[in-house]
């Protein structure tokens, strides 16, 4: 008889990761934040968080910032997976290569050469710091964006259009309600992809020269005080934010972050 | 049954795995292992070009191996004892701390002034041996070479009524700057740490992205009246006076430092830890608050691109910082064999030409001045920055100060009061009002960063009333927009 391994075993080297790397971090982070330096537990670090004029602020523009940068991937993002969708191109496969050939370079290298970029056009980078982010943040995801997307649209069974038009729907009522609803699916998993990176990835700002905190660096910030307590506590509110706004975009089908999976 | 085999198969495994490791530390057993963590790129790893030679006249330095390393053929040589350097590399003071604390074992580390201060107050180190001292030794190149100016700073200051001396070897030293471009801005608008919010600048000077860097002139240029008055810098407790007021950190100082800091960020172009040098030498800025090794280095760069910056230490303070080694109880402990290996590989990086090779390498200033066993530092530094023959525009820089000798003076180029030369060993009169910055106590620093943090983050108080309005009105639309999404889906099934 031949030894092989049940489903159930094949698992364990996952589960120990999780285990590992996932759960036990986070068990530490939860005692961090719950007690104070001495030691005692406390709630003090929650109340911080939230009568502190700078991590609200702070929570407020990292907020802004996400907000604005996830509307224009989406804009960008929506008119072009529809196009490579609805195109019969045969050299589509090609087109969708080249939005997502980007994501092969490493992404100080990309910002590296659009810090350079904006220069050339900008002059100075430092006065535009928010327009800087927004315009990194976007050209690093955007390809979170539009694969989904696109996955959503591709496989939408076209003929439902065709049905629609002969029963007299117009193109703006045949989008409207059969190809938007249909792909939602597809940007509430591109909409989460990006958001939620967008409030933290603070190695854009840094880089893009703009000196105000986002959650990220202010973490950053309380870990190199030595602020391990206070920082946990950001993290760990961080961590519910993200946790409250997968529960609100999900959708009651269990259908959601289809094409997630591919990247 | 299978599952068993497999199992013991795995057992076996591991103890053959664990016995061959228990024979590898058996056969080791008479060599040293040296745990040295340093910072990074902050040592001759060699590998250097047959050109890069440097031809002093007491011979020729050339790096072919990493220093450690021919530490290690040099103690087996001169002590007979096989060691094995460890050497890894840490990114900020902070970091070192964190890997300290979180349990990581080094022997020997290199911190700065003051995170050796903490290191000492919180009990962290070993005190170097009697031995250590001896100037009779050989072997002993620290205390025989080491700049005067060095030694003295570091046996005046104390920690609990201890001197530094006692636990830290110098290693590299500096002061703080402002790096400009002469072409576009004056000697004179940078002679000031008020220059950091000068509007002139209007986005094109940076500022270091750590509250150390950055408090330390603000706290200069607040009390800029006082420390350029002539009666303060005339009293004879000048320094100890200078040094107390640039650790100022009471509350009222730590607002106004808030309030130019705040000024200063909407003047700046950055907060950078390491982008400055290359924004200097691209043209991005003008001007740069920095270290002055890492100016040295941005203007050898920027000097190939035929740009030609200079280097100015305004007229309040500078920084006078320090590297030195310092020995971990956890790791030396009371192995006496790690503790002599430790020692001598401070020696050995203190031995003259050594300490060339590392400055060559890395651009910072050794505190080793040399003299008694050789004079390969100051033979260096008039072989980099000597004039020329048929150079005209000649000046003779003294260097008695740093070299305790009356003949350290060298001809050097005119132009180099304000260049590398300036930077790398200013002058005297530089140096009388340079200050350490102290280790804060926990209130203190947590006052300081809480400045910090007031100075980058977004404060929701200064939202206007009418960015509460967009807020809400967007709020509303969408939820409206969630609410209909959701009654449509209804009304669909």
């Amino acid at each position: 008889m031949k030894y092989r391994f049940s489903r159930k075993q094949l698992a364990i080297p996952y589960a120990l990761f999780l285990l590992v790397f996932v759960v036990l971090p986070l068990v530490v982070i939860v005692y961090y934040a719950f007690t104070g330096s001495d030691g005692r537990p406390t709630a003090e670090n929650f109340i911080r968080f939230f009568t502190d004029p700078n991590t609200l602020g702070t929570l407020l523009y990292s907020f802004i910032l996400a907000v604005v940068t996830t509307c224009v991937c989406l804009l960008i993002a929506y008119p072009v997976a529809y196009a490579l969708a609805f195109s019969g191109l045969k050299s589509r496969s090609v087109l969708l290569m080249l939005f997502i050939m980007p994501m092969w370079i490493n992404f100080t290298l990309r910002l590296t050469a659009l810090k350079e970029i904006l220069t050339l056009i900008e002059g100075n980078l430092a006065f535009h710091p928010f327009l800087n982010s927004v315009i990194g943040m976007t050209y690093d995801f955007l390809p979170f964006m539009i694969l989904p997307i696109y996955n959503q649209l591709e496989r939408m069974d076209k003929s439902l259009i065709e049905a629609a038009t002969d029963l007299g729907a117009d193109a703006p009522g045949c989008f409207m309600r059969i190809t938007l609803p249909l792909s939602m699916p597809g940007v509430m998993s591109g909409v989460a992809m990006v958001f939620l990176p967008a409030m933290t990835n603070y190695v854009v700002l840094d880089m893009l020269y703009n000196s105000t905190y986002i959650m990220g660096s202010l973490i950053g910030s309380y870990f190199s005080a030595y602020d391990w307590h206070g920082g946990s506590m950001i993290s760990l509110i961080l961590l519910a934010l993200i946790c409250i706004f997968t529960l609100l975009t999900k959708d009651e089908d269990g259908g959601d972050m289809r094409g997630g999976s591919l990247i | 049954m299978k599952n068993k085999k497999l199992m013991m198969m795995s057992l076996a495994i591991t103890c053959a795995l664990a016995l061959a490791g228990c024979g590898e530390e058996r056969e080791d057993a008479d060599s040293v292992v040296l745990k040295v963590c340093n910072w990074e790129e902050y040592m001759d790893l060699g590998d250097w070009d047959e050109e890069e030679t440097i031809d002093l006249d007491s011979g020729d330095i050339i790096g072919v191996n990493a220093l450690y390393e021919d530490f290690e053929d040099w103690y087996y040589e001169n002590y007979g004892v096989k060691v094995k350097v460890e050497y890894s590399c840490f990114g900020t003071n902070e970091e070192l701390y964190n890997m300290l604390t979180l349990g990581d074992e080094f022997d020997l580390v290199c911190p700065s002034e003051y995170m050796i201060m903490k290191l000492m107050t919180e009990g962290w180190l070993v005190p170097y041996s009697d031995a250590f001292g001896d100037e009779e030794d050989e072997h002993n190149y620290y205390v025989r070479n080491v700049s005067p100016f060095i030694k003295e700073k570091f046996d005046d200051h104390e920690i609990n009524g201890e001197s530094w001396s006692k636990y830290a070897a110098g290693y590299m030293w500096g002061v703080t700057g402002i790096l400009y471009n002469p072409d576009e801005v004056d000697e004179e608008q940078v002679s000031s740490w008020d220059c950091l919010r000068d509007s002139t600048f209007s986005r094109q000077i940076t500022i270091k992205d750590n509250v150390r860097d950055a408090y330390f002139p603000a706290v200069a240029a607040v009390k800029k009246d006082m420390l350029t008055d002539s009666s303060f810098i005339s009293a004879a407790d000048y320094p100890q006076r200078l040094e107390d007021e640039m650790n100022d950190v009471s509350e009222e100082t730590v607002a106004k430092a808030l309030d130019f800091l705040q000024d200063t960020k909407d003047v700046a172009y950055s907060f950078e830890t390491d982008s400055g040098k290359a924004d200097m030498v691209s043209g991005k800025v003008l001007a740069n608050l920095q270290w002055s090794g890492d100016a040295v280095y941005a203007m050898d760069q920027a000097e190939e691109d035929d740009l030609y910056l200079a280097y100015s230490i305004p007229e309040e303070c500078t920084n006078l910082w320090f590297d030195g080694w310092v020995m971990l109880k956890r790791g030396v402990g009371n192995d006496p064999a790690k503790q002599a290996a430790a020692e001598a590989f401070v020696n050995f990086l203190s031995r003259p030409d050594n300490a060339v090779r590392n400055m060559y390498y890395i651009g910072y200033t050794s505190a080793v001045a040399g003299g008694t066993d050789g004079d390969e530092v100051l033979e260096y530094v008039d072989w980099t920055y000597g004039a020329g023959e048929d150079e005209e525009d000649i000046c003779e820089y003294d260097l008695s100060w740093f070299f305790d000798d009356e003949e350290a003076v060298i001809d050097a180029p005119a132009e180099q009061l304000t260049r590398q030369l300036y930077a790398q060993y200013p002058p005297e009169e530089v140096m009388e009002r340079s200050s350490i910055m102290r280790y804060f106590d926990a209130d203190a620093n947590a006052r300081i960063n809480r400045m910090w943090i007031n100075v980058r983050c977004f404060n929701i108080n200064r939202m206007p009333v009418w960015g509460w309005c967009i807020m809400g009105v967007l709020l509303c639309a969408a939820i409206a927009a969630f609410a209909i999404s959701r009654r449509k889906k209804n009304y669909d099934l």
